[in-house]
């Protein structure tokens, strides 16, 4: 009963972890249009005509894949905190810049979730027949068209469970921002068990909040692939 | 260019590593230690996962599909807040049962958190390994009067294990990356240190050392496995992978044929 009034209770804890998991999906929604487009990025740029711009891309990749995410979050976060103040001390600024949080910890987790995804969009950008695309200029389609209405619906379909694995792994990943300052649902918890001296209750709620979320998420992927699949009924 | 030779003191300070060499080297045993530890137990603890959602009862494949799912959906750092703080409220009842001397050390409340995660993710590996063994291949070793035993060694294992490689290497890579979080719960394993000599240094290159650090076991690994993988493959016609040259193959072609 008193864990009961601890989360739903007036002076309850629930409002802030309920806030908190808004953040966290927030934080792992915002990372997705540059994490899975900087990965087809760098998967495009993999496949290029430059030697030094290949191997650049492909070290990218092999770094941050090999590193603990956790480290890639501090590298990124002190190094951008360190080149703004390096920019800022050069060019004579007046005032003192200081990283916001929350768009720290997108820039990092895009950053490592562009290397995660660019493995996957380089499969399915080979798993494309050339057939396609050159039947399809053929046809009269223009560039453009050819790749927005007959590469992509395809590479998607290929790459979406991939995708999908990494979505799942930002989600989770999400938690490391925790450690920075954001208040996202790991520090909902934290704050209210140190609080209230029940870490216990505090951490059950908070990882069944996950569970309930990557559960969610587990539906409207499965859902989006049987979409991107119905051709191939 | 300049500011490249200006950067490159910062980034990469030997002296650092004269003074803190050390700290970066018994962190490094820590990480392999909690890695080696957890790995091992949760591989053991993974085969009864397995058996249990590959059974025909529906209470026990549930069971085991509810472990899995809430291993695998949740973070693994939110676990480890959870077993290690939640331990430390319930420390009279863990007193009393005697686990306290256990869950009082960071260092096994760690391997017990990562173990129970790695057995989750290594028995979805056990279970679609021998999933991929096709039926007709027990069924003919039945017929030749092969013992259960000798199904298993000679005819189920050989070829699981060929599928299961990759994926136990990626779990042992994930295991290491995912070691770095025991420095958030005090734990100085080489992230730990790696903390601990910034918060005295604010020397940024002890991050770039550890993540070297890192980055050659992991890479290390995954290019023996490569080498495993491909031994046990040889006697296949068709080896799975593609060669790195013909990445990009088709947007090149693309290019080509579009301009």
């Amino acid at each position: 009963m008193e864990s009961v009034a601890l989360i739903f209770g007036p002076d309850g804890w629930g409002n802030l972890l309920l806030e908190g998991a808004v953040v966290t999906v927030l934080l792992a929604v915002t990372t997705i249009p540059f994490g899975f487009g900087g990965g087809l990025l760098l998967a495009v740029l993999k496949g290029s005509k430059n030697r030094l711009l290949r191997a650049g891309c492909e070290s990218y990749t092999t770094f941050f894949r090999g590193i603990p995410d956790l480290l890639s979050l501090f590298l990124v976060y002190f190094g951008l905190q360190a080149l703004i103040d390096w920019l800022s001390r050069t060019l004579g600024l007046p005032f003192h810049l200081e990283v916001n949080a929350f768009v720290a910890g997108v820039v990092a987790l895009s950053v490592v979730v562009a290397a995660y995804s660019s493995e996957v969009w380089v499969s399915a950008i080979n798993a494309v027949p050339v057939g396609q695309i050159e039947a399809a200029l053929s046809l009269g389609l223009t560039r453009r068209q050819t790749f927005r209405l007959v590469v992509m619906p395809q590479l998607l379909r290929v790459a979406l469970p991939g995708l999908g694995n990494i979505w799942t792994i930002l989600l989770k990943d999400t938690s490391l921002i925790s450690t920075l300052a954001v208040m996202d649902l790991l520090r909902a918890a934290s704050e209210a068990s140190r609080f209230t001296r029940q870490p216990l209750l505090f951490y059950s709620v908070a990882t069944l909040m996950y569970l309930v979320i990557s559960i969610a998420s587990g539906l409207i992927q499965s859902h989006l692939e049987r979409r991107a699949n119905r051709a191939y009924a | 260019m300049a500011a490249l030779q200006a950067w490159f003191p910062l980034l990469f300070n030997f002296s650092l590593l004269d003074e803190y060499g050390w700290r970066l080297v018994s962190g490094l045993i820590i990480t392999v230690k909690v890695v080696g530890i957890s790995c091992a137990l949760g591989f053991l603890l993974a085969y009864p996962i397995c058996l249990a959602r590959m059974s025909s009862n529906r209470i026990l494949s549930n069971v085991a599909m509810g472990y899995v799912t809430f291993f695998r959906g949740t973070p693994l750092l939110c676990q480890l807040y959870l077993v290690y703080y939640g331990a430390g409220q319930i420390r009279p009842e863990l007193t009393s049962m005697g686990l306290w001397l256990f869950f009082r050390e960071a260092y096994f409340c760690c391997i017990f958190a990562f173990a129970l995660n790695t057995a989750a993710y290594q028995s979805e590996i056990m279970r679609g390994a021998l999933a991929s063994v096709p039926k007709g291949q027990i069924e003919a070793a039945k017929a030749l009067g092969l013992s259960q035993y000798a199904i298993a060694r000679h005819v189920v294992w050989p070829q699981a294990m060929l599928v299961a490689v990759r994926p136990f290497g990626n779990e042992l890579i994930t295991v290491i990356k995912a070691s770095a979080l025991t420095a958030i719960v005090t734990l100085l394993d080489l992230m730990g240190q790696t903390r601990f000599v910034f918060a005295r240094t604010f020397d940024f290159s002890i991050y770039l050392y550890c993540a070297i650090i890192y980055l050659v076991m992991t890479e290390t690994i995954r290019r023996v496995l490569g080498a495993i993988e491909r031994r046990l493959s040889r006697h296949m016609v068709v080896n799975a992978e593609v060669p790195m040259k013909t990445r990009g193959l088709v947007l090149a072609r693309f290019r080509r044929a579009t301009s």
